[in-house]
């Protein structure tokens, strides 16, 4: 079994990262009944003995030892004190382990180059310091989750200061990044600034990310919202489950519900279901690694649109067979994406669906080829699906569906981010903030900005050959 | 007469379970009843020489002193990731009849990550010199060794990879043994977007160092399930379980007609590969019906053959929908050629009462076979009186014929487009794999091709 080590950087990082952590245990409570340490719950935490002052790990072994003590196998960034404390304080407060903390006093002011050049020289050792303690406790390390936001300074700057430090020192660890991208309406005015600064190192230096806009959260939370309220108008016998994870109801922290809490639900719903297979035993596994390999066909070209389906469950299962191929049918459409974008009708270079649950394979193939004659795939990966099935199904749910596609619509959530950062840059407007920290220059700006028109450039071009009749290569002659 | 198994992958890994579980429920089962106490003993001894290891490995310790040692599976069980292997070994505990010997395990944390090259330049060597030794040790254990089976798919990466820098270590180590490689060929659909990629560079390299290839394709034996076993939410263990029936239904034992030889790799080869460019073969069985479907079905012998026949003619995985237009033809009228599907060699397997007196004659129709081939070395007939499993009569064809060339051809197809646009490319080139080792396993395959669609 494979361990994964989550980095959280920044508010919205560690506030992603504080869901995931609590629906972690709770998916993992409702599996494992008999509080044991098992393989699963070695993948995201730690067994330890606290009574020393120094936690004693306690390696997974048979699997059968019983739980002393978890700790998660984090580890939380911010510069400035606030989220991290608020986080040691509440019921999780038990799960992080006070080393694999590392806080700041002032923030970054919303500024990359702070949180990148700044902030990141100066806490280096210590970053490195804190990841190596984590990675020496694993067994066998295989991935690296980032969480961290694109608009901020935190987030964005030293986020990907670690990206580069994790490419240096582990290069064989895969990196999966999930960044959230600022909406149109951000509330920080310099978030084009530390986006597209930040893209420039995720596509050189990441594995994979998945990108996600609050814009497509809210709306996602509101649907869900509408319809319990239209459904409960209706009917007493069919309501919205509340016990999905998704709305996150039951969840684990009582008392006041954060107002960005639901959507980052859906965001820590995101990891778990990603990491289902490698965690938990299936018909089909798809480790993290089989998801590069088979959804990056080029190196650079590792941005993924996801969805997930169903965000809720009726009581009502009377039609079985029905609800099923809907869910396939809704992770297709554009409400259930996490990002907003319009895959349908752009190019498909690669697609990955992760079920989970008691679903067989015939009805994977018959949504596949259902749906297929709808969605544009290029043309030497026609047949370019990746299935994956993992037995345990999530919390509150028969089943769900993850689906993952590499598709060339994502070039026009980056057009639209490269648009705002040149409205601002075509004055110069706050740049000096940028260029009068230690270590930044002008210069980097355009570099970044020419590895954004790249990359909607290498994704323009194969959307080129949409529509287009293709004959195929001529194959090799061998004399007969 | 032994034959050493080597599950290879979650794939193969699985199929191994079922196949060990299939002999077993064969060989303990219904069949029994069908023919005399002695047949059925010898049947059974014969079974679990095969397959199994019946002397009490030294430095194992029993469950309770009453209880008699189990039957162990002659099998090696490799695998780049723990769940799987775990999974087949609890499995295999539930049938009570037989166990695997958990020693005879390789595995590692990290999968392959479905790349190939991961397999093949990375994991392979790591794992060879563990894996010989487990390998060793059962060979060892066998009186009379008969031959490796290695179970593997093709789309993965470890049972692709893996395997095939397994099977050349197999025959480095062991150049006098028989090494049968079964492959699974993936749906066309996809259920691994490089599965083409993956396949290709496996076959190539198989090519060079197995001595036959038999090829299950999941798209038939999902048809097989959904349409005449009225499976309804079909699963990989439906799957397997069609696999391993047929698979065991050409590896129980059997009688050769002309020589009274049992039916070891060493005497199938013989018969099926007179060349060693043409190594594909393949599995056509019938009937295939539920138990419950048996009470209200019953087969003639002339029937059963019939349709197999048609079936290896008209190139159909299963005994529905048959294309019965597809007529046999002497060479020099042959119009085009998609035409019947010609064959190198057949061996048909008969099992059940009376095979001995049903005619057979329909096979060795010279029609059938390539110019080229020896009338008389063509085709060959290995009969069990005692029945099989569930059924009276049953009949298997294992054939080395142009089936595969369809989908081979399709597969060579796919997979050069995506090379020549350099898509995925990068993720092989990363562990050692250069563009040449590609253009070479290209080259081999089109050789096939081009051989096989000629005969």
């Amino acid at each position: 079994m494979t361990q994964s080590i989550v980095v959280q950087v920044g508010q919205c990082g560690n506030q992603i990262g504080c869901r995931f952590w609590d629906l972690a245990l709770r998916e993992h409570a409702s599996t494992n009944k008999s509080g044991t340490f098992d393989e699963p719950l070695s993948s995201f935490f730690r067994n330890v003995d606290a009574r020393y002052s120094e936690p004693l790990d306690i390696p997974v072994g048979r699997g059968r030892d019983k739980i002393c003590n978890l700790k998660a196998r984090a580890v939380l960034v911010d510069m400035e004190e606030g989220v991290v404390s608020e986080i040691l304080k509440g019921p999780l407060g038990d799960v992080f382990d006070h080393r694999q903390l590392i806080t700041d006093v002032s923030g970054c002011g919303n500024n990359w180059a702070v949180g990148h050049m700044m902030y990141g020289s100066m806490y280096r050792e210590q970053i490195s310091e804190a990841i190596r303690r984590t990675a020496e406790m694993c067994d066998c390390l295989q991935c690296f989750f980032t969480l961290h936001s694109m608009g901020g300074g935190t987030g964005s700057g030293v986020g990907t200061f670690i990206l580069n430090l994790l490419e240096e020192e582990y290069p064989e660890v895969y990196r999966f990044t999930t960044a959230v991208y600022p909406s149109a309406e951000d509330d920080v005015i310099t978030s084009p600034y530390n986006s597209v600064l930040a893209m420039h190192q995720l596509t050189e230096h990441a594995d994979c990310v998945l990108p996600i806009e609050n814009q497509s959260l809210v709306d996602i939370f509101n649907m869900v919202n509408q319809a319990a309220s239209k459904t409960s108008k209706i009917s007493s016998t069919s309501k919205v489950k509340g016990g999905s994870t998704v709305t996150s109801d039951m969840g684990g922290i009582k008392g006041q519900e954060k107002p960005f809490d639901k959507m980052n639900n859906i965001v820590a719903n995101l990891l778990l279901n990603l990491t289902s297979s490698s965690r938990f035993e299936g018909a089909l596994n798809v480790d993290l690694n089989e998801i590069t390999m088979n959804l990056v066909p080029f190196p650079k070209l590792h941005y993924l649109v996801s969805s997930l389906s169903p965000l809720y469950h009726l009581a009502d299962v009377s039609l079985p067979l029905r609800k099923l191929d809907q869910m396939f049918s809704d992770a297709f459409t554009k409400e259930y994406q996490l990002i907003s974008a319009d895959p349908r009708h752009s190019l498909y270079l690669a697609c990955a669906l992760m079920v989970r649950g008691n679903v067989a394979v015939s009805d994977i193939r018959r949504n596949i080829d259902r749906l297929k004659p709808s969605l544009q795939f290029i043309h030497w990966n026609q047949e370019g699906w990746k299935t994956g099935l993992c037995s345990v199904p999530p919390v509150g749910q028969p089943y769900s569906l993850l689906a993952l596609a590499n598709n060339s619509c994502i070039r026009h959530t980056f057009t639209n981010l490269r648009d705002r950062f040149h409205k601002l840059y075509k004055r110069k407007a706050h740049l000096h903030h940028y260029t009068n920290v230690d270590g930044m220059e002008a210069a980097q700006f355009s570099q970044a900005m020419e590895s954004l028109t790249g990359l909607v450039k290498e994704y323009e071009q194969l959307e080129g050959t949409m529509g287009r009749v293709h004959e195929g290569a001529p194959r090799l002659q061998v004399a007969s | 007469m032994s034959l050493v198994t080597v599950q290879l992958g979650q794939c193969g890994n699985q199929i191994g379970g079922q196949l060990f579980n299939t002999v077993v429920e064969d060989a303990y089962g219904k069949g029994g009843l069908g023919c005399s106490k002695k047949e059925n003993t010898l049947y059974q001894d014969a079974v679990l020489e095969r397959f199994f290891n019946t002397e009490e490995p030294s430095g194992e310790t029993r469950v309770s002193c009453s209880q008699q040692v189990l039957p162990t599976a002659r099998a090696v069980m490799v695998d780049m990731e723990p769940k799987v292997i775990q999974q087949t070994i609890q499995e295999s505990k539930k049938s009570g009849k037989w166990r695997y010997c958990e020693k005879a395990q390789f595995c590692q944390k990290r999968g392959s990550g479905n790349n190939w090259a991961h397999g093949y330049g990375h994991h392979g060597p790591k794992a060879r010199d563990a894996v010989m030794d487990i390998v060793q040790r059962e060979v060892e254990k066998c009186d009379r060794f008969g031959g490796f089976l290695s179970l593997m798919s093709l789309a993965g990466g470890t049972g692709s990879g893996v395997g095939a820098y397994l099977t050349e270590c197999l025959r480095e180590e062991y150049p006098h043994s028989f090494l049968v490689n079964q492959i699974v060929w993936p749906y066309g659909t996809g259920e691994v977007i490089v599965q083409n990629f993956n396949a290709a560079l496996t076959l190539s390299h198989l090519y060079q160092s197995a001595d036959a290839i038999i090829v299950f394709e999941n798209d038939n034996l999902h048809k097989i399930c959904s349409q005449l076993l009225s499976i309804k939410n079909i699963s990989f263990q439906d799957i397997n379980s069609v696999i391993s029936q047929e698979l065991a239904s050409v590896l129980q034992p059997a009688a050769s007609v002309d020589n009274g030889r049992t039916n070891s790799p060493g005497e199938l080869l013989e018969r099926l590969v007179p060349d060693p460019q043409y190594k594909l073969l393949n599995v056509r069985t019938i009937p295939h019906t539920s138990e419950r479907a048996l009470a209200f079905s019953s087969f003639t012998w002339p029937g059963l053959l019939k349709h197999l026949r048609q079936m290896l003619i008209a190139n159909a995985g299963m005994e529905e929908g048959v294309d019965w237009q597809v007529k046999v033809h002497s060479r020099d009228r042959r119009l085009s050629s998609a035409d019947f599907t010609s064959s190198l060699a057949n061996v048909l397997f008969l099992r059940g009462k009376h095979c001995e007196s049903t005619d057979i004659s329909p096979f060795s129709d010279p029609r059938l076979y390539s110019s080229w081939v020896p009338r008389d070395a063509a085709f060959s007939v290995f009969r069990q009186q005692r029945p099989f499993h569930h059924y009276e009569k049953y009949a298997s064809l294992l054939s080395n014929s142009q089936a595969p060339v369809g989908p081979l051809d399709s597969l060579v197809g796919k997979a050069w487009n995506m090379f020549a646009s350099r898509a995925y490319v990068h993720q092989y080139l990363k562990y050692g794999i250069a563009e040449e080792d590609f253009l070479d396993s290209f080259a081999t395959l089109e050789q096939v091709i081009s051989n096989y669609s000629n005969l």
